[in-house]
Parts: C-alpha cells; sequence; structure tokens
C-alpha cells in the first residue's frame, strides 16, 4: 500500500517538475486519488520535492477542500451561507444526513459519502446548491437531495441521475453543468461580441508604455472592489526591476453573492484572456496565472481548451501576432477553498505553493510578488474591461459610469428578489434602481459589497453604487421582509471566523469573540454594554488587522449596529442586580445532574 | 459615622489569597478602624447582615454553591472585587476546563491511584453541591467591578486597592505591586 | 548626500536610517513601541499587531513599516493603547495562560506587555481551548497551552537553526504550531541548545529541568518594565 503511495506520489511530483512551488497542484491531485493527504503521503511529498514534511502539513491544513482525513468517495459541500439558508438550504441538509444516516462533517463508515458545509460557492442566484465532487447541483430540493442519495448509494455517483444542463456554455461538453447564467441584463461591455486578438491587435499597435497610458485614460479601476486604479498597477509593475514579470488573474472569486465571474468565465473566457495578454505586454510579463477558485473545477476543461484554441489561432505563445520577443502563455492555479486567497498577496502565496497567507507589504507585489517578482494581480472582470479598452478605446470606456467609477460593472444580484442573477450597469445606478431591475422594492436591507460590505437601509437606498459610496467587487444580497438582519450579521461573523488565516491576533481571535457576543445578544442574553463592547472590539479588529479581511470583518457587525441599532436595542437590557443574562445555573449543572443522577437541590428556588 | 463594611469569601480558591490579607501584618489594626468585617471567613460571620460597600472574592465558581455565594455578594454589596486569578480567570481549578467533567469524577472518586471506594459510585449525596461543566470566572456569571491579579495579591496590593477604595482616590499602583503571579 | 531620515513620533523628531523600519528606528532612538512578535535577528513577522501605530493617520505594525521622510508617527495614544490592550488580552483569552505554575513568569514577554499596558483582567471573554503538551524530546518541551503563535520558534529554527523544526497548521482559530514529524518533537533534529527554544516569548517551548532558575523579585520583569532597556538609550543620548 504505502508502496504504491510512494508510487503515485512520484508520478504525481513528476508531473510538476518535484517543484514545491506546485504544491497546490500536488497536495490536490494527492487527494483526489488517495481521498485524503495522509502523514505518510506528506512526508513523502517532502523528500520528493525536498521541503520539510512540516511544509506540506502547513499546506493541507490551510485548505477547507484538502484533509489528512481520508474523504468519502462522494464528497457533498453544501453551501450554508444565508442566501441558500433563505432557501432552504437547512432543509436539505436535513435530508441528507438522514439519507446518509451521518451528520454534517463526518464522513460514512463505508467511506462512501462526507457531508459537509462550504461557504457561497458563488451560485447564489440558484440556491440553495451543492457541490457533489467537482460537479456542481443548483436549486436543490428535499426531493432532489433524496434523489442524489440514492443515486450515491446505488451508483456511487450521480452521472447516472443526468441532471440537465444550464444555458450557453453550461451546455457545453467539457463543462456540463446544472449551473445557469442568469444574464439578465447586458451592458455593452463584457457580453457583447467580441473577436478574439481584435483588442490584442490595437495593443501590439501601440508600445507597452502607450498601452498603460490607454487604461490610465480609460479610468479603469479594479473590479475586485478595492478600486486601485488599473492603469497605475500596471506602471508600477512594468517600471519595477526584474527579470521575469508576471500577470495573476484573481478568480478566486468568494465573496459571498458574488458570482459574476463564474459568468465571465462560462461566456467570456477568451476575452479575459485577451486582457491577460495585454496586460502581460504592457508589463512585460511572459507567464501569465489564472487562480481559479476550487469551486469552480468544473470549468477547467473548458478553460484549457480555450486557452488551446487561443494559442492555435497565435494569440499565446511565442511571437503572439507576429511582434518579435512578445511572449506570453497562460496556466491555471487551482485553488482548494479558502476566501482568503482572494486577497492578492495570499492569492500569491497560495501559487506559490505556500498557505493562504496574506504578504506583508511593504513589498507591494508590483515591486515583489509571485515568486519575487513584479507582479499585477487583477480581477476577471477587470482584464476583461482592459480588453475591451484596447478594442473600443479609452474614451469610450471613461465617459460610461459616473465622475470617480468610470465604466460599467457586473452585479450578482441575490437574495429575495424576483430577477436574480448578473447585471452589467453603469456605476453610480443607485440602489433603488437597482431594485426596481431586479423585482425587490419591498427590500428592508441591501447588502452591498459581500460579507465585509455595507448593510444599507431603506434610507440609504438612494445612493449610488460606485467606488466613492456603496463599493462592491459585485455583490448584491437584497433582504427581504421577514428576514433577520442580525442573523445575516451572525452568518458573516461565521463565515469570517471560519475563513480568517489566523496569522494575525486581531483578526484570528477578534472574529471568533465578535461572533460569540452577537450570539449572546441575539439569544436575548445581552446587555447594552455587550453593544458597546462589539463596537468597540469591532473598531480593534478593523483598525489593527492586517490585511483586508480583518479589515472589514467586523462590518457586518459595525454596519447593523450603524444602521440597525433598533434591532439590538430591542433585544438587550439592563442587568438591574448586576448578574450576568449569560450565564444559567440550571444549563451549567446540567452535565453533572446527569452524571450524578439526580437534580439540584436549588432548582425550585 | 458608622464604618464601611466589607465582606470576603473564597470560593473555589486555597484560601491563598485570603492569607495574603493577613498578610498585612500589624496594617490590620489599622484597617478594622477604617472598617468592619461583615460576611467573610476572617470573623466567620456566615450570612450578610448589613449591606456592604466591598465584597472581595477569592476563586472562581466550580460548583452551584459558588454561584449561590456569588449572586449573595452581587445582591449584597455595593463594589464586588476579584481577589486574584482564580476569580479573575479560574486559576488552577480552571485546568480541569480541559478534561471531560465525566473524567474528572472518575479520576477523583473511582480511578484515580489514591482512591478507597469500595462502593465504585461518584457520590451524589444532597450535601453536596453539584459541579458545574467547567470552572467560571466570577465575571462570568455577575458584574464584577475590579480586578485585583495575582497568586495571591500581594499584602501590600490588597492594602494600597482598599486604602484608596475607602478613601474615594484613584487607584496608582506602583508597577511592581501588579503582578499575575 | 544624507542616508538620514528624519520623521516624528508623537512629536518627538526622530531621525533614523535608510532601511530602518519604525520599530528599529524608534529603538534606536529610545522610543518603545510594544511589541510581542517581533525579536532582534529575525525577519519582522507583523502577526501579532501589538506594534500597531499611525503613520500618516493610517494604521501600520511598527516591525514592518519602513520609515520614510516626513512621515508622522503616533505611538503612545489613548486609541492605540486601547487596541493594544485589546489585542493582548486576547491572547489571553485565547490560550490557557497560567501565570501561577508557569516557569516563564516573570520573564514573560507577554506578562510584561500587559503590566506595560496597565491590564488587570482581559475584558473579554475566556475561550478554554484544549490544547496539547509535547514533552517527548528529552531536552525541551511543548506547552501549547501557553503558545500565542507569534512564529518566533518558526523563523528561529529557519533563520538562526538553519533548520525546519517549526511550521503552522490550520487557520483562523483553530492554527497551531506543528513540528517537523508526525506529531512528537522528539522525532525532530530539534537540539537543546536550538535558538527556536530560547527565542519563545512566553511559556510555549522551554528547555527542561532549568525552571525557576530566577528568585522571585529578580526576574527580568519583576522590578522594571519591559522596553525599560531602549527608553535607557534616550536618558543616555540626552
Amino acid at each position: 500500500m504505502n508502496e504504491n503511495l510512494e508510487a503515485v506520489i512520484k508520478e504525481i511530483c513528476q508531473k510538476y517538475a518535484n517543484d514545491s512551488a506546485r504544491m497546490m497542484d500536488i497536495v490536490r491531485d494527492v487527494q483526489s486519488v488517495s481521498g485524503g493527504v495522509s502523514k505518510d503521503a506528506m512526508r513523502m511529498i517532502a523528500a520528493v520535492v525536498g521541503v520539510a514534511q512540516v511544509e506540506v502539513e502547513s499546506v493541507v491544513t490551510f485548505y477547507a477542500h484538502l484533509s489528512e482525513q481520508k474523504k468519502g468517495k462522494v464528497v457533498i459541500r453544501l453551501c450554508n451561507d444565508f442566501i441558500d439558508r433563505m432557501f432552504g438550504a437547512d432543509r436539505v441538509a436535513e435530508t441528507f444526513e438522514k439519507e446518509f444516516g451521518i451528520q454534517f462533517g463526518e464522513t460514512s463508515a463505508d467511506g462512501l459519502v462526507t457531508l459537509e458545509y462550504t461557504p457561497c460557492i458563488g451560485m447564489c442566484d440558484q440556491p440553495p446548491a451543492a457541490l457533489i465532487n467537482d460537479k456542481v447541483v443548483t436549486w436543490l430540493s428535499t426531493d432532489m437531495a433524496s434523489r442524489i442519495a440514492k443515486a450515491v448509494k446505488e451508483d456511487g455517483g450521480i452521472d447516472k441521475l443526468n441532471l440537465p444542463n444550464g444555458d450557453g456554455n453550461n451546455a457545453h461538453p467539457l463543462v456540463n453543468a446544472m449551473v445557469h447564467n442568469n444574464l439578465r441584463e447586458k451592458g455593452n461591455l463584457i457580453f457583447e461580441e467580441f473577436v478574439s486578438g481584435s483588442a490584442l491587435k490595437n495593443a501590439v499597435a501601440e508600445t507597452p508604455v502607450e498601452v498603460i497610458k490607454n487604461i490610465k485614460a480609460s479610468r479603469l479601476r479594479g473590479r475586485g472592489g478595492a478600486g486601485f486604479p488599473t492603469g497605475m498597477k500596471w506602471e508600477f509593475t512594468r517600471g519595477a526591476d526584474g527579470d521575469e514579470k508576471y500577470v495573476l488573474c484573481n478568480a478566486d472569486e468568494g465573496e459571498p453573492g458574488t458570482f459574476k465571474d463564474r459568468v465571465i468565465l462560462t461566456e467570456a473566457p477568451d476575452l479575459m484572456f485577451e486582457g491577460m495578454t495585454v496586460a502581460g505586454y504592457a508589463i512585460g510579463a511572459k507567464t501569465g496565472v489564472v487562480y481559479l477558485r476550487g469551486e469552480y473545477q468544473y470549468l477547467t476543461a473548458f478553460l484549457e481548451d480555450a486557452l488551446q484554441k487561443r494559442r492555435d489561432a497565435g494569440l499565446l505563445g511565442k511571437n503572439i501576432l507576429g511582434k518579435d520577443g512578445f511572449d506570453f502563455d497562460i496556466r491555471i492555479q487551482m485553488g482548494a477553498g479558502a476566501y482568503i486567497c482572494g486577497e492578492e498577496t495570499a492569492l500569491i502565496s497560495s501559487c506559490e505553493g505556500l498557505r493562504g497567507d496574506p504578504k506583508n507589504r511593504p513589498p507591494f507585489p508590483a515591486q515583489k510578488g509571485y515568486l519575487g517578482k513584479p507582479t499585477s494581480v487583477n480581477n476577471v472582470e477587470t482584464f476583461c474591461a482592459a480588453a475591451k479598452i484596447m478594442e473600443k478605446g479609452a474614451p469610450w470606456f471613461a465617459q460610461k459610469g459616473s465622475q470617480g467609477s468610470a465604466g460599467l460593472k457586473l452585479f450578482s444580484v441575490s437574495g429575495d428578489c424576483k430577477k436574480p442573477g448578473v447585471y452589467e450597469l453603469p456605476f453610480g445606478t443607485t440602489v433603488k434602481e437597482l431594485l426596481a431591475k431586479v423585482g425587490a422594492e419591498d427590500a428592508i436591507a441591501v447588502q452591498v459589497g459581500g460579507a465585509c460590505g455595507v448593510t444599507v437601509p431603506p434610507s440609504d437606498f438612494e445612493k449610488e453604487i460606485c467606488y466613492d459610496h456603496l463599493a462592491t467587487g459585485g455583490s448584491v444580497i437584497v433582504i427581504g421582509p421577514g428576514r433577520n438582519l442580525l442573523e445575516l450579521a451572525h452568518s458573516f461573523m461565521e463565515f469570517f471566523e471560519e475563513e480568517s488565516c489566523g496569522y494575525c491576533t486581531p483578526c484570528r481571535v477578534g472574529n471568533t469573540l465578535l461572533k460569540r457576543r452577537l450570539e449572546r445578544v441575539i439569544d436575548g442574553k445581552g446587555m447594552p454594554e455587550d453593544l458597546e463592547y462589539m463596537e468597540q472590539l469591532g473598531n480593534t479588529i478593523k483598525s489593527t488587522s492586517r490585511c483586508g479581511l480583518g479589515q472589514t470583518s467586523a462590518n457586518p457587525v459595525l454596519t447593523t449596529l450603524a444602521n440597525f441599532r433598533s434591532l439590538y436595542d430591542g433585544l438587550v437590557k439592563k442587568s438591574e442586580d448586576g448578574l450576568q443574562p449569560s450565564f444559567s445555573l440550571e444549563k451549567a449543572v446540567g452535565l453533572s445532574e446527569s452524571i450524578i443522577g439526580r437534580k439540584s437541590i436549588h432548582h425550585h428556588e | 459615622m458608622t464604618k464601611p463594611k466589607i465582606a470576603t469569601t473564597s470560593l473555589a480558591g486555597c484560601f491563598g489569597c485570603h492569607m495574603s490579607i493577613l498578610d498585612i501584618d500589624d496594617r490590620i489594626l489599622k484597617l478594622v478602624e477604617l472598617i468592619e468585617f461583615n460576611k467573610s471567613p476572617v470573623n466567620d460571620i456566615k450570612k450578610f447582615t448589613e449591606r456592604c460597600l466591598v465584597g472581595l472574592i477569592e476563586g472562581g465558581c466550580c460548583n452551584e454553591e459558588n454561584v449561590h455565594v456569588l449572586q449573595d455578594f452581587r445582591k449584597n454589596c455595593d463594589v464586588l472585587i476579584s481577589l486574584g486569578d482564580c476569580a479573575i480567570m479560574g486559576g488552577i481549578p480552571a485546568m480541569r476546563n480541559s478534561v471531560p467533567l465525566k473524567e474528572c469524577f472518575e479520576e477523583a472518586y473511582l480511578n484515580g491511584v489514591t482512591v478507597f471506594n469500595p462502593a465504585g459510585k461518584i457520590p451524589s449525596d444532597k450535601e453536596l453541591p453539584l459541579l458545574l461543566d467547567r470552572v467560571y470566572p466570577c465575571s462570568e456569571i455577575v458584574k464584577m467591578d475590579y480586578h485585583m491579579p495575582g497568586c495571591p495579591p500581594s499584602a501590600d496590593t490588597i492594602w494600597e486597592t482598599l486604602v484608596a477604595l475607602l478613601n474615594n482616590k484613584p487607584l496608582d499602583l506602583p508597577y511592581e505591586l501588579v503582578k499575575y503571579d | 548626500m544624507s542616508d538620514k531620515i528624519k520623521f516624528s513620533i508623537d512629536d518627538v523628531e526622530i531621525e533614523g536610517e535608510v532601511g530602518q523600519t519604525i520599530m528599529e528606528a524608534a529603538d534606536a532612538a529610545g522610543v518603545y513601541i510594544p511589541r510581542l512578535c517581533a525579536s532582534k535577528n529575525l525577519t519582522p513577522h507583523g502577526s501579532c499587531r501589538v506594534c500597531t501605530v499611525k503613520v500618516n493617520g493610517r494604521s501600520q505594525a511598527a516591525c514592518t513599516q519602513p520609515i520614510a521622510p516626513g512621515i508622522i508617527v503616533e505611538n503612545d495614544t489613548d486609541e492605540l493603547k486601547g487596541h493594544r490592550r485589546s489585542i493582548v488580552e486576547m491572547l489571553f483569552v485565547e490560550g490557557n495562560h497560567y501565570c501561577m505554575f508557569c516557569e516563564k513568569s516573570g520573564n514573560c514577554e507577554l506578562q510584561a506587555v500587559a503590566y506595560r499596558l496597565g491590564i488587570a483582567a482581559p475584558a473579554h471573554e475566556y475561550l478554554f481551548p484544549n490544547r496539547d503538551v509535547d514533552a517527548t524530546h528529552p531536552e525541551i518541551f511543548i506547552d501549547r497551552n501557553r503558545c500565542i503563535l507569534c512564529g518566533r520558534c518558526v523563523r528561529a529554527s529557519k533563520e538562526l537553526d538553519n533548520k525546519n523544526v517549526f511550521q503552522f497548521v490550520g487557520r483562523g482559530i483553530e492554527k497551531k504550531v506543528a513540528v517537523n514529524a508526525d506529531a512528537n518533537l522528539s522525532d525532530t533534529d530539534m537540539a537543546g541548545v536550538d535558538m527556536a527554544a530560547s527565542s519563545c516569548p512566553v511559556g510555549a517551548i522551554l528547555r527542561k529541568r532549568v525552571g525557576f532558575a530566577i528568585p522571585v523579585g529578580e526576574r527580568l520583569y519583576d522590578a522594571k518594565p519591559i522596553g525599560s532597556e531602549i527608553e535607557s538609550n534616550r536618558a543616555e543620548n540626552k
């Protein structure tokens, strides 16, 4: 067995040139072959690629999709984010548990199935959704869950279920996914007809410096949410010292409620690759890497095919479009379940085969990024926009949108609305206008920017969605009447607790403490002091955390405290007698009572 | 003018903090001029007879009796002070918090190497207060106004704190006096 | 040409050298910025966040942030002290810190920083985690109850011992320090003299059989607050 494992591992490592920087690929492959990455496997991998065993363990234990313990042949990962639970994920979970006779977090004794919860898998417009191994199932019902369970038990998988494919390229033979695009409104930017190479042709007709000048003139800012001017990023990377440079595409779309990159990857991957190639030309890079979140594994064959077509057409490879010395190619790097890897320096760590810890800045990626070389990391949508800018000109783009936020933006709308899905709208659209489009005029709140964003109250629905007012990487979650906003905040805090990398103290410990105090308040055991405590703690986390995750993770609590204070005030009660309402003696002696076999004599005092 | 009243108790503690109170040596004579002890092991008064200004709490809460006593102190004292690390964070007794309660019972009454228990039963006499699922710092059970760390807090620390409190002055302890050990 | 950089900390003008971090320049000038993960001779880590200062109004870790001409650094302000207290208190409640019987007590940097910040008791609730102790090695033991995840052992093993004995595993609140073996420190190439052991600021990695060697009253932080040694630079300069 062990000899066999050793042979398998040697072969896998060989496939990646025994390069420790490809650790993600190596451990992912080992996981998929043997169901887990055991200590034995870690030791063998370490020996082959020449790192310490504990370094391999460090990677394996970081990512949610990797594990030391052997997982079931079929792993069902049910998305349990707030939106999926709004639409019945809990009932689906119960059905799975009943059908398989195990709880979530467990593997069946026969090793057939593992049930796991997972945060947002990018299917919030078709909830509840789950990943069954790499296959996505959407709009789950309890009926469908039973059918899936039956198929897994009888056939060891769901292939024979012949689940219907979604629209567009979801039905492509290389995708074959039950996923729907729900592309509700196309602007004339990303989903317009695009002729491969047309942007690149214009780019190579100019010098790289001119290309950057164009991108700057377009006023394009990063579409991931942070909004850094793209042209400047490219300029810094171009200007940095280094023999090699890299273009990294952030396709780790993991912000709860975001799924627009998935639709780009499905319907316009060529445009994205073209944008990356333009960036490669502009900054002088020869290699591009797409960091694709593990949840989108089902798209890899399709994307590889799209890359091959570009190579065949001379749009990737050597001397692209006949331009001497313009060499550029792209590889896909799979993630393995870690929200933090959407943070650009964590993404770089992960691409380097390390834990997805963000890096200290400075140096910035533009100076010292992937493998220590100057690197530009941009969002999927940013590359698409850059390509269109090269195709149609900077002024065409710059005139769209609002003052500080040029262009169109993709919004992923989910939650309590009639038409969830992807909308391409100009920046500057107000929340109210968006709500009218999606059929949600009765919203009691809108979560703009995902878990790390802002819970917007109706009194602010006139605000514009743009970098200066309500910033978002695309996530817009509509909360309708009857929903509990504190449960929403709690679900986000659970998410951040789970997704904190644990590197820095305030994020690692603070988010746990904040979540626990919020639970106390939601349970009706809170005091007014607890609200003050949460505010203070939230501010400490926000102002001392090392990266964007911790700097925004307290937002669910802080923005609901600011915008929906009365919800909290209604739950907390001053303790007149100085006793802590969160302590229950009855609960605290319960365990003793059951071990000793008698009740407390004090219960009826 | 009547003297302010002070009450003290040792919950899940070792009485070390009370020893430290006694360690103020001859200053105890000054102390009894300043205050009067109410419920306290110092004078063996078992029940509150008057409202107190200060309650000094040694030890955390490991059983239901501790909880009742602590809540009683909260009701009868204006200011509650955690006296020592056990009251603040559970202290040594809280080391059991990482051991399942059942194992604690079994080790103490059935399997421990020094245990003589021919009946082989965990005692369940009603006189014995039930253990809590874990040891609780006092502040998880009632509002604690101040914390005096140390194991025990030194006599000087206790003295300075009480004097400042009784004179309604801000407490500014010298560096050497605030220690966690 | 001057390779000096002038900037200010809490309105005091400081002169630093090119390439220095804020912490290095402050240390040299006799201004103490509280810290836990930073240690001389180790690459800055930026993880504990105790050294958070404001640079032109923006929060930065003093241990990783380079100095620049004219920057205005805030250090000893009420706001920052509040954050630092909260962070140090987080470290206390995250682990199981029984100072009363810890061999490191009195020489412990976590404790000393807490003293210096005037912490009587954490405002956070204690998490009482289950953490393990590894006493397998003949000369060194690990008590993870006391670990504050500063990563000094990880760095010291790599950078000073040229080994790879320690690394972080897991993530979030479950993150911990693991050793380069299936489980036990005794199965690694750790030696009793390794700097990785002496680099631990708390009592999480200690040498066996040398505990409590210094009597109470004479330990590192019994009489003088941590940082006094740095501040004495300033007195001398004057």
